[in-house]
């Protein structure tokens, strides 16, 4: 059990995403301020934060949802986004609504793989409001998939969901990203999902990446590996939790009894409760 | 509660729904015969009102004759050429202030301000301007059917979820696809809802336009009827009225369950 893990030192291709410098104000104070981030292709980075330290803020800016006032951004063309909730258009039918701005020849053809590959081939010809939360979000993540993304955002995509059907989505997230390899940027208040599913962890306080933390941990992942005990402590510890603390106050809930309990379904019970870090950030 | 609520597990429901429609029934018929009872009596005069048999037997002659036909006919002219005008009148004017901010500048407090005004009393203006004839009943149920339908597909083409088409537009789409595949679909329901307003609307008008200056029309019988004391007229002129607009409202709810099949309500799994 190391604080002290080994950096990755490989050479660094171009990167997707360049950021330098972004500020961005609303009112009294600056929710971005001088922040600066290089994505790697491929790469796969968890953004944590307290509520309102901007981590959504960022995300809507490299969706170019928000302007980029001051500072430069530069980011590919093939950029998808998903979000917390579903955001489906109601009056299409999943699979329309999965090819929806695709320009290619095929593009039925390749909405029906898409939907394939996240295991929604029966719902192809639903209305979005008979889908299940879980399936509907399986249909935000194929109609992000269609477009081959070299950068994919993902704005909590889980944390609507029921603890079960979240892992099943993170599995799923886990796969898709090894089969198409985009960048992933994966805003998240759930320090374990952050462990779970990202090479670098990245922690922001003050409008700034506060700690650039890389998780070289083998995967599958466990909860209970030394490594992940480890890195799970020093992500709290950045973002401002003490672990025995809390602990203390709950004993029922400690960290060791969850540990000890089967891997993945107890994720969802000891996620760091919500009021001592983060409530999601909308 | 009485005995008759409580049913029994295992008893037929088709029974039960049978008892619930007659109950339902009930008081309806226990007054058309307490009417036709105190009319064939003499406790009402059929100079107030006829009885049941009696209008009954106006509408079989009005029907025989040819002339409800005849009336009914110019009266469902007057109205389809009205709620043409006012539907697409309200709907230019609701997609130019809703889908752009300088059409809602030129539009919006000009049309807010024209809605206040009771439409019907325009009435004596639209004679001076429009003549005796078909113009000014037909403008009537324009501007009556106009303003229902730019209130309420304005106020949905501003209200479409907002964050499906953040959403959407991250995926590429040209502006006017944007319009045309998310925005107007979007709206269609207030539009529906507008266009049901709109309908009961033009048939106010209607009445009110047709009782001035009319040749023909369902509200010129009901006028010469009370010239000639015809109340049994009167009230099958009413009950056509009736009928038409539940009709009207009918014929939107069939396009709203057609439009709409993607709504959870209209969805049967």
């Amino acid at each position: 059990m190391s604080h002290n893990l080994p950096q990755t030192a490989a050479p660094e291709p171009e990167a997707v995403v360049t950021v330098r410098g972004l500020v961005r104000g609303f009112g009294n104070g600056n929710v971005l301020d001088g922040l600066s981030l290089d994505l790697q292709p491929g790469s796969f980075t968890a953004l944590l934060g307290r509520s309102g330290c901007g981590k959504s803020t960022l995300l809507r800016t490299l969706a170019k949802l928000d302007p980029a006032p001051h500072g430069t951004v530069t980011l590919p063309d093939e950029r998808a986004v998903v979000f917390q909730e579903p955001r489906l258009v109601p009056w299409m039918p999943v699979l329309r609504n999965v090819t929806l701005g695709l320009r290619h020849a095929d593009a039925e053809a390749r909405g029906l793989a898409a939907l394939a590959e996240v295991g929604l081939s029966h719902r192809t010809r639903a209305w979005p409001l008979t889908l299940s939360g879980g399936e509907a979000q399986r249909a935000a993540l194929a109609r992000a998939l269609v477009r081959e993304p070299r950068l994919l955002l993902l704005d909590e995509p889980f944390a609507a969901l029921d603890a079960l059907t979240r892992l099943r989505m993170q599995r799923l997230v886990e796969t898709l990203w090894r089969a198409h390899a985009p960048a992933i940027l994966l805003v998240t208040h759930d320090v374990d999902e952050a462990l779970l599913l990202a090479d670098r962890a990245l922690v922001m306080a003050d409008g700034r990446i506060a700690a650039d933390i890389p998780v070289p941990l083998a995967r599958p992942r466990r909860h209970g590996d030394p490594g992940f005990i480890a890195l799970r402590s020093r992500l709290l510890a950045e973002l401002g939790i003490d672990e025995e603390r809390l602990a203390g106050q709950e004993p029922q809930r400690s960290a060791t009894d969850s540990r000890s309990a089967a891997p993945g379904v107890a994720v969802g019970g000891y996620a760091l409760p919500a009021g001592a870090v983060a409530a999601p950030s909308h | 509660m009485t005995a008759a609520t409580v049913r029994k597990p295992g008893r037929s429901s088709r029974a039960a729904a049978l008892a619930a429609g007659l109950r339902r029934c009930a008081v309806p018929l226990a007054l058309l015969a307490l009417w036709q009872t105190s009319v064939g009596l003499g406790w009402i005069s059929t100079r107030s009102i006829p009885s049941p048999t009696q209008i009954l037997l106006a509408f079989w002659e009005l029907t025989a004759s040819g002339e409800l036909a005849v009336h009914l006919l110019v009266s469902l002219g007057r109205v389809s050429a009205g709620l043409a005008i006012g539907v697409s009148v309200g709907t230019v004017c609701a997609l130019i202030a809703g889908l752009s901010k300088r059409g809602e500048d030129a539009l919006d407090a000009l049309l807010q301000m024209l809605r206040t005004l009771p439409h019907l009393a325009l009435v004596p203006l639209f004679i001076l301007w429009f003549g005796i004839g078909e113009a000014p009943k037909i403008a009537l149920v324009a501007l009556g059917s106009a303003f229902p339908i730019y209130l309420n597909l304005f106020a949905g083409i501003r209200t479409v979820d907002a964050k499906v088409v953040e959403a959407v537009s991250t995926l590429g789409l040209t502006r006017r696809e944007l319009i045309a595949f998310v925005i107007l679909p979007g709206a269609l329901p207030s539009f529906l809802t507008g266009l049901r307003y709109a309908l009961g609307v033009a048939w106010l008008s209607l009445v009110v336009g047709e009782q001035i200056n009319a040749s023909s029309g369902i509200g010129y019988l009901a006028m010469t009827a009370r010239d000639f004391l015809r109340t049994d007229v009167i009230i099958v002129a009413l009950i056509v009225y009736a009928i038409l607009g539940l009709l009207a409202d009918l014929i939107v709810r069939v396009i709203e369950r057609s439009a709409l099949v993607w709504r959870p309500a209209f969805i049967k799994e």
